[in-house]
């Protein structure tokens, strides 16, 4: 494992976009997360299918910012953003962000929070909600509502003590 | 309004031209058909009772009747896009392909790139520019909300633009919705024509100039440039096609467009266009009750 075998392995560049090696076996980055370790993740955590990413390929840029992208590009590359930001690793618990939930979540069966409109709006201007019924694992969930007629993931939130609190960062939040 | 008389001899109703630019313009929204279809987007806004009027031109295209129209739930979710009617036809124009590279000279904030994405199905590679890294972060900020995947962000100089970056040389379609005077934008700032001056025109003109040709040079021949811009003045339109026809390998094209709108121009204060830019489309307010616009379609020759 990467704890091992520091050694050899190169310090993260952040100022540029790294593509994440297929597996943890191709890793030469220090502290770097492969591709298989991401979609892994989604899928025992979220139960969203793997092949949800076969178009697509994830990068590394700052320390732990994960990126998903669906056009071209060679590795490395220095340039200002590719595709969207999907996940925080480098941290104890690794993190999806709200944009890659809004956009991907649908495909996610579990660890997904049904809020009612009124907790859907206060998720939304980012307030924290006591929420009792919720029986799944703590940590990060997506919250959801139902929208004409489907249900449409809203952003990630942080489940622990009986609390829902929403994650949905500062310039996404709206008063609906 | 005192700027636009120069206008009065190419403007049809020209009386019909000033009164629209006086009044203010409604809140328009594009679908982003990368998150909700428009059949979807439009039975969440029944479902939040919001009015909307859908474009005849483009079914993807709101007038929507809100005074806050981000303070939705299409907006949250990023269903909607804010976006000027008349901003959605130049990608509409440009026709991208899913699987295509499409360059977005002059990118931010995003609503244009954002848009080519979604016409792409959001696949292929859109790479969108701006030389504003200000600009930059609203660019980013919008292609998250609306979860364009298929979008590369650069900061550079549209007129010396360098594909070393990437693993391809050339671009299937460009966009250069040049930076302009945008007297075409009064009815959405009316303080748009306090600082206008011709040597404003002229200096912009050059630059205009020199995005659009390199454009044309990094598109593929064959390939498709679209050339826009949301002002009037015919030393920013015309007169930067004629010059890419002249110094470049391009020729200006039809298209078909379901609104109203004039021919561009052959000739303008003693210069004469080639008759092939009667091909662009000059877009008023008074036609669509929209703001203005020109367009024009340029096809790379050999």
């Amino acid at each position: 494992m990467a704890d091992e075998s520091t050694g050899d392995l190169e310090r993260n560049d952040g100022q540029r976009f790294d593509r994440l090696p297929a597996t943890p076996a191709e890793q030469t980055v220090e502290g770097r997360v492969s591709r298989e370790e991401v979609v892994d993740y989604f899928r025992d955590r979220f139960s969203m299918p793997p092949e949800t990413f076969d178009d697509y390929t994830f990068w590394e840029k700052g320390a732990g910012k994960i990126w998903i992208y669906g056009g071209e590009a060679p590795t490395p590359l220095e340039i200002e953003a590719i595709g969207m930001t999907c996940l925080r690793t480098r941290q104890e618990h690794w993190k999806p962000t709200t944009d890659f939930v809004q956009r991907f979540g649908g495909h996610a069966t579990d660890c997904v929070i049904e809020l009612d409109r009124e907790e859907a709006r206060a998720f939304a201007t980012g307030e924290d909600r006591e929420i009792e019924r919720w029986e799944g694992d703590w940590g990060y969930l997506i919250g959801a509502h139902e929208i004409a007629g489907e249900l449409e993931p809203l952003g990630i939130g942080l489940y622990v003590h009986g609390e829902l609190r929403s994650m949905v960062p500062k310039g996404r939040q709206r008063d609906l | 309004m005192e700027p636009l008389e120069r206008y009065r001899p190419i403007i049809d109703d020209f009386d019909a031209f000033l009164e629209a630019c006086e009044r203010p313009l409604g809140n328009a929204a594009r679908v982003n058909t990368i998150k909700a279809s428009v059949e979807r987007t439009v039975a969440v806004l029944e479902e939040e009772g919001l009015a909307y009027e859908q474009a005849d031109w483009n079914p993807r295209v709101l007038r929507l009747e809100t005074g806050s129209p981000g303070s939705t739930w299409t907006s949250f979710h990023g269903f909607t896009h804010g976006q000027e009617e008349v901003s959605a036809v130049p990608p509409v124009v440009l026709d991208p392909q899913p699987g295509e590279r499409v360059w977005d000279s002059c990118a931010a904030p995003g609503g244009k790139a954002t848009q080519l994405a979604a016409l792409m199905g959001d696949e292929g590679t859109v790479v969108a520019n701006d030389n504003n890294l200000g600009r930059i972060s609203a660019l980013r900020f919008n292609a998250e909300r609306l979860g364009a995947t298929s979008l590369a962000v650069t900061n550079a100089d549209a007129r010396n633009y360098s594909l070393n970056r990437f693993d391809f040389d050339e671009f299937d379609r460009a966009l250069v919705d040049a930076p302009c005077t945008c007297e075409g934008t009064i009815r959405k700032n009316p303080d748009t024509l306090d600082n206008w001056s011709e040597g404003a025109i002229a200096s912009v003109s050059g630059v205009q100039k020199g995005i659009l040709r390199r454009a044309i040079q990094a598109t593929r021949e064959g390939g498709t440039v679209v050339y826009s811009t949301c002002t009037f003045a015919p030393e920013e339109n015309e007169a930067v096609v004629q010059h890419a026809v002249e110094e470049e390998d391009c020729r200006v094209v039809d298209f078909d467009i379901d609104l109203e709108y004039a021919p561009g121009l052959t000739e303008w204060d003693g210069e004469e266009f080639d008759s092939s830019l009667e091909r662009a489309a000059r877009i008023y307010p008074h036609q669509n009750d929209t703001g203005g616009f020109f367009v024009a379609k340029l096809e790379v020759t050999a």
